[in-house]
């Protein structure tokens, strides 16, 4: 009970401090003085007024969501004297692996730079600078010669990776046995099995209703859908973000989708964040980057050959270039297994104090990055909030799904759910698959890494993701491709 | 042979009191190939007739039948693709007399109001012989721009824009006096003169001058709707089975052809912005062939609701189905409605950004080549469902309302979702049978009527 008691004032204590730099703080804090010159606010009850006053002003609930936020994304700490090393990940040889990988990637991005003479990141020219801001709206015109570029990686290279991790202090023994997981994933992590998932996921059961089956047109709309639609309004009415997301987890109406997903990630497009996004655009006119021959090499690779997403192009370029130039991106990496690569300024390799992270965020794009931003163009049309949702979505989800964690959101525990649950429930098709040298995990690993963004149609997709945000969790991934996979 | 009338729903026409002949084969020709042969080739029953061998059902070119329909006899069974003179609809100068006719017809009776729903073609003028009310047109809104269309050609050839009246003067110059090839000339007089018709006039035209190739001067629509900053227009099918009475099906699939570059107004002269057949973005340096360029229309319609919400979208629909409704009903008494043909149109539609839908033409003879996978699905469901509807088989009954992916949008009359009688006073809970851009479950729902249509032959044998 003790532990439980320093545990929740821990987390209320590192809320609070990442509360108390952030914007809402300020304008909380605003409006309480504003409030005193309302007449209702007495001097002697000055707190409880103020506080009743945020009350029926709608205050109080933006800080619930603003707290809601945090305790979604914030990891519980697991011991007050645990280095930060195990926030990112406790697992030893699971950060050694991501540690190995990330060099590669890294000395593949550097030998590209030196084979084709390019700087990881030039000034651009008065001119130049001037002619993209020309073409900012429409920069999927411009054909630069990318023959030359090299997606960094693809998902598959990362699936081998994923194959050869091993916990050196597990012995499997030789002997096969019906517990022998004969799938391509050999680490001992913890998986939910159906039970759990079936309690995990207890909104998606028969008995409930569900949008994406049971607002077809065969069931009246009576049934289900009226009353469903009705309650997202009364939810979006009430600006009430932990409402939102358990109410998502029947999916969402297609009108109300937008605002949902803001609702749920606590987005709102104050000015300052407009002028947030303005900023990075600045960057990208005036900076070129390396990563961004990188970034449109994979728009134009995946998402502009996309019977959907062609349309989108252009604000594919606007939200990813700028993505590669946030710097508060970083911050994830305090509960990411991954770490961002440092570049030294040139002539100064080894010296920290001209140590630089490249890419600015963090973050090396790979092989069909993009089509995670692709289905939210579907959703938001204003660049800086398309961003802001993009951003928050990567931060939250999309991170784990290439990095080396333990996780239970983390790519390897998805493959080990996906295979485990394919060979318990459909054995034969599992078996028959390896046969042919077909192992299943090597086919649906492409759509779990991309969170099936381009392999499924788009309303699919988004009432998929939908899930996603209303569990917090992306196990839900691993549980998709099995009735695709037959 | 006399029919039993059913007072309440009329049927669609296709059996009469006397059981149609089930034919053991049914002879089919045609001379276009791709989707349409695979279609035909795969049909049960179907076997093809080469060169001058008899048929029982011809997928005609329209030259073809400008040259042979009036003297060829058809036995009452056989099927014909296309109606004798459906360039009063698909040629856009008769399009648009016809048009304008039916809206001072709909003043007289219905009044101003009901007159307003036929404004859903931009003001349009035939040149070079409403050259001067054009003139005054283009005085009255100067600085808008207008686009120069040639009446007869497809696939965006002749199309260009302009906005001073120097640039057609140039043109006059230019092309006044050209001899038209053989195969762009004016239809061919015919016997059969119906009343309001344009053959006679055009017959007279061409007996002394040099035929003159004929344009039309449109207004352009300025704010049309963007996606991604590209323009885009629909293509949405319509089947015809008979113009009297007015029996039309509307196909539930259809496409938005998106412009390979982006929208704006001061690159006139790229063609490429503008014009979105997908013929003429293939000759775009931008066209990558992979990209495909366009959206099925179900897509669409989710981008709209997701964007617009659900009610701005049905009225936007709805109001695209009153822009089918009211184009055929401006012809129908001019089309001579021959019970042989059947035709399918395909409509061009474009959205402007206060989500009004404007006709932009009506193609007699729509694209049938796929430009990729999903292309070809879509055309070989569409002719597999035409060919359901037009039932050389004599399956149906001829009280379906709904034949694989087309619903029965008119029937000498609107059409109800609703079972029962329709709703002829337009008031009240009356929601039109059309589901454009809704889901398609053809493959269901075509099982489950032959299925019941088998099911009531054996009861009734």
């Amino acid at each position: 009970m003790l532990q439980e008691e320093s545990d929740l004032s821990l987390v209320i204590a590192q809320i609070v401090q990442k509360l108390k730099g952030s914007n809402l703080y300020a304008q909380l804090e605003r409006q309480a003085w504003a409030s005193l010159q309302r007449p209702e606010i007495k001097l002697e009850s000055l707190k409880e007024d103020i506080k009743e006053f945020f009350k029926i002003s709608g205050w109080e609930k933006k800080l619930q969501n603003a707290v809601y936020s945090e305790l979604s994304v914030f990891p519980l700490p697991s011991h007050p004297a645990a280095p930060p090393e195990h926030l990112k990940e406790p697992l030893v040889y699971m950060r050694k692996a991501q540690g190995s990988w990330e060099k590669r990637i890294l000395k593949s991005l550097n030998s590209m730079c030196t084979e084709l003479s390019i700087p990881l990141a030039r000034k651009r020219p008065v001119g130049e600078q001037k002619e993209l801001l020309n073409k900012w709206n429409e920069m999927g015109t411009d054909e630069p010669d990318l023959s030359l570029f090299r997606p960094v990686y693809a998902p598959k290279d990362f699936l081998e990776v994923l194959i050869n991790l091993r916990n050196p202090n597990y012995e499997n023994g030789d002997s096969l046995s019906f517990r022998t997981h004969l799938g391509l994933i050999q680490v001992p992590l913890k998986v939910k099995d159906i039970p759990e998932l079936k309690e995990f996921f207890v909104e998606l059961g028969l008995t409930t209703g569900q949008l994406g089956i049971d607002d077809s047109t065969q069931v009246p709309p009576e049934l289900f859908e009226n009353e469903h639609v009705r309650i997202g309004q009364k939810v979006l009415a009430e600006q009430d973000s932990a409402a939102a997301q358990q109410y998502i987890r029947q999916g969402s109406p297609t009108a109300l989708r937008a605002e949902l997903w803001a609702l749920i990630l606590n987005i709102s497009s104050q000015p300052e964040d407009i002028l947030y996004y303005e900023q990075l655009k600045t960057n990208v006119i005036q900076h070129d980057l390396l990563v961004d021959s990188l970034i449109y090499k994979d728009v134009k690779l995946t998402a502009s050959n996309d019977d959907y997403y062609f349309v989108f192009e252009d604000y594919l370029y606007q939200v990813l270039l700028c993505f590669s130039r946030d710097t508060s991106v970083l911050g994830h990496f305090a509960y990411n297994s991954a770490s961002p690569p440092k570049s030294y300024i040139r002539g100064k390799l080894g010296l920290e104090e001209y140590a630089v992270f490249y890419p600015p965020n963090g973050v090396i794009p790979f092989h069909g990055f993009s089509m995670y931003v692709a289905p939210l163009c579907f959703l938001y049309h204003e660049p800086s909030k398309l961003y802001q949702i993009f951003r928050e979505m990567y931060v939250r989800f999309f991170f784990r799904l290439h990095s080396i964690s333990s996780h239970p959101s983390g790519i390897v525990s998805l493959c080990l759910l996906f295979e485990t649950l394919l060979q318990t429930y459909l054995p034969q098709l599992f078996y028959h698959l390896r046969e042919i040298g077909a192992q299943p995990l090597r086919i649906s690993f492409k759509w779990m890494v991309r969170a099936f963004s381009g392999y499924l149609a788009t309303d699919q997709l988004l009432l998929l993701w939908d899930r996603i945000l209303g569990y917090n969790s992306l196990e839900i991934l691993a549980d998709c491709p099995k009735s695709i996979v037959p | 042979m006399s029919r039993p009338k059913n007072q309440n729903y009329k049927g669609h026409g296709l059996s009469k009191g006397k059981e149609r002949e089930q034919r053991a084969s049914i002879r089919f020709k045609t001379t276009l190939v791709n989707t349409l042969m695979d279609v035909l080739r795969h049909r049960p029953g179907w076997v093809e007739v080469k060169d001058e061998g008899d048929w029982d059902f011809y997928w005609c070119d329209v030259s073809w039948l400008r040259e042979n329909f009036d003297h060829t006899y058809m036995d009452e069974h056989v099927r014909i693709s296309h109606f004798r003179n459906h360039y009063e609809l698909t040629r856009k100068n008769y399009m648009v007399k016809n048009l304008k006719r039916f809206r001072k017809q709909l003043e007289r009776e219905a009044g101003k109001l009901e007159a307003a729903k036929c404004d859903f073609f931009p003001k349009t003028f035939e040149m070079p012989c409403e050259y001067h009310l054009f003139v005054e047109e283009f005085r009255k809104n100067p600085g808008i721009t207008w686009i120069m269309k040639p009446v007869a050609r497809s696939q965006g050839k002749g199309i260009f824009l302009f906005r001073r009246l120097k640039d057609i003067m140039d043109w006059r110059k230019g092309t006044a006096g050209k001899k038209l090839t053989s195969s762009e000339a004016q239809p061919a007089r015919s016997a059969v003169n119906p009343p309001g018709g344009h053959d006679a006039r055009s017959s007279e035209d061409q007996k002394d001058e040099i035929p003159v190739e004929n344009y039309v001067a449109q207004r352009y629509i300025e704010n049309p709707y963007l996606i991604g900053g590209r323009k885009f227009d629909l293509r949405v099918y319509v089947l015809v089975m008979s113009y009297i009475p007015l029996r039309a099906w509307l196909y539930r699939d259809g496409f938005a052809r998106f412009s390979n570059t982006r929208f704006t107004l001061s690159s006139i002269d790229d063609q490429y912005v503008h014009l979105t057949n997908v013929a003429v973005q293939k000759t775009s340096p931008d066209y990558h062939p992979k990209k495909g360029c366009k959206w099925m229309i179900q897509r669409f319609r989710q981008y709209l609701a997701s964007k617009h919400g659900p009610e701005a979208v049905e009225t936007l629909f709805s109001d695209m189905d009153n822009i089918f409704i009211r184009s055929l009903q401006s012809v129908q008494k001019v089309i001579i409605s021959d019970k042989h043909c059947f035709e399918l149109y395909g409509y061009d539609i474009l959205i402007d950004q206060d989500l009004k839908p404007w006709l932009l033409e009506v193609n007699a003879s729509p694209s049938l080549t796929a430009s990729s996978q999903e292309d070809y699905e879509l055309k070989t469901c569409l002719l597999e469902d035409t060919l359901h509807v037009v039932d050389m088989e004599a399956r149906l009954t001829g009280r379906e309302k709904r034949v694989g992916g087309f619903d029965l949008m008119w029937n000498d009359g609107p059409v109800s979702r609703e079972e029962g009688a329709p709703d002829l006073s337009g008031m009240g809970n009356f929601v039109t049978n059309t589901h454009l851009g809704c889901v398609n479950d053809r493959k269901k729902q075509l099982r489950q009527l032959f299925r019941s249509l088998q099911s009531q032959k054996k009861a009734s044998s």
